[in-house]
């Protein structure tokens, strides 16, 4: 394999597509049009394999249509999210449950959910 | 979303392009105005959206590249081949011209000038972009905390912020040190090594992640992992 054979890395603030993945940090954006909480700090457990670990550290791939989150150990499929005109649709089968920071141990000032 | 508005969620802002700068032949920063801003942690990003004159819109995410600085926020934007976000961003935004961001967003991979640990970084690409706000971060909120960065490119014209961190690099006092490897080719810059083995880029999904750490920097080895 030549240098040249490898695609630019992507890193989690470059753009994200069927062959390159982001970190979940992208979902906190689109989590954040529907949870008050920011989810990606939430940890949650794989379905798959049971690994636990906070949602920022999932990949994620897709684009503005949708979302799908995969486990960083087994690949399995934890999140996904879709939209379509004036709804949005979340299906978090592949999570067996999401541990979410109460108020006080959240990391973020209230002021930037602005 | 409407009643999310209400509830006060997170709500897409609109953004004044107030300066650009080239970074490199295929980055640029674009120094936003934002009207609303209500600050940000060194290493959370945003989401850029843009709408194209038929209803098609596009999303992407974007480290902030500045430290906290009331309205303005800067982003560092790699070209993407392809990237339909960042071929705007880089090719056509202009001066003058308006985009809608929302954020800050994430609380998971941030630092605070409070905190006093030392800290490693390791970065290839544009993933230096939010280790660039922390950087920033401890210079502009007076931090004394030991930063160690081990910053990976291609070759020294991929490079980002180059004089900004080897002013630092060359400061004793600042505290910050800074060692560049390059994974095609050494040339210029003291202090700069090439890589003697692809570790670093193994495959198509193993890019090279930003870490932070509170190892003690002096018991790092830039080339251990070869």
């Amino acid at each position: 394999m030549t240098d040249q054979s490898i695609p630019e890395p992507v890193t989690d603030a470059a753009g994200i597509g069927p062959d390159l993945w982001s970190d979940g940090n992208a979902l906190g954006g689109p989590l954040a049009e529907v949870f008050a909480v920011d989810l990606t700090m939430a940890n949650g457990q794989c379905a798959g394999c049971g690994r636990v670990g906070p949602l920022a550290q999932v990949r994620v791939f897709g684009g503005s249509h949708g979302l799908v989150a995969r486990c960083p150990t087994c690949d399995a499929v934890l999140l996904r999210f879709v939209r379509s005109p004036g709804r949005c649709w979340l299906t978090v089968t592949g999570l067996r449950y999401l541990e979410v920071p109460g108020q006080s141990g959240s990391d973020i000032p209230p002021s930037s959910l602005g | 979303m409407a009643r999310a508005a209400v509830l006060g969620r997170l709500s897409w802002l609109v953004a004044d392009v107030v300066d650009i700068r080239d970074e490199t032949a295929t980055a640029r920063t674009l120094v936003l105005k934002v009207a609303g801003w209500p600050g940000h942690l060194a290493g959370q990003h945003v989401d850029v959206r843009l709408t194209a004159p038929d209803g098609y819109v596009a999303e992407r995410s974007y480290s902030i590249a500045s430290a906290p600085d009331g309205e303005l926020v800067e982003l560092t934007v790699q070209f993407v081949s392809d990237g339909e976000v960042s071929s705007y961003l880089i090719g056509e935004a202009r001066v003058g011209d308006q985009i809608e961001l929302r954020g800050p967003i994430g609380g998971w991979f941030v630092w605070r000038p409070a905190q006093a640990e030392p800290v490693l970084m390791l970065a290839g690409g544009s993933g230096l972009v939010p280790l660039m706000s922390m950087i920033r971060s401890r210079t502009s909120g007076g931090s004394r905390a030991p930063f160690r960065l081990i910053y990976s490119a291609r070759e020294p014209a991929d490079a980002l912020y180059t004089s900004e961190l080897s002013g630092l690099a060359a400061d004793a006092a600042a505290g910050v040190d800074v060692s560049w490897v390059w994974t095609r080719r050494a040339a210029g810059r003291p202090g700069g090594s090439t890589a003697t083995c692809s570790s670093t880029r193994a495959g198509r999904r193993s890019s090279i992640r930003p870490r932070i750490s509170a190892d003690r920097p002096a018991s790092w080895n830039s080339q251990r992992n070869c």
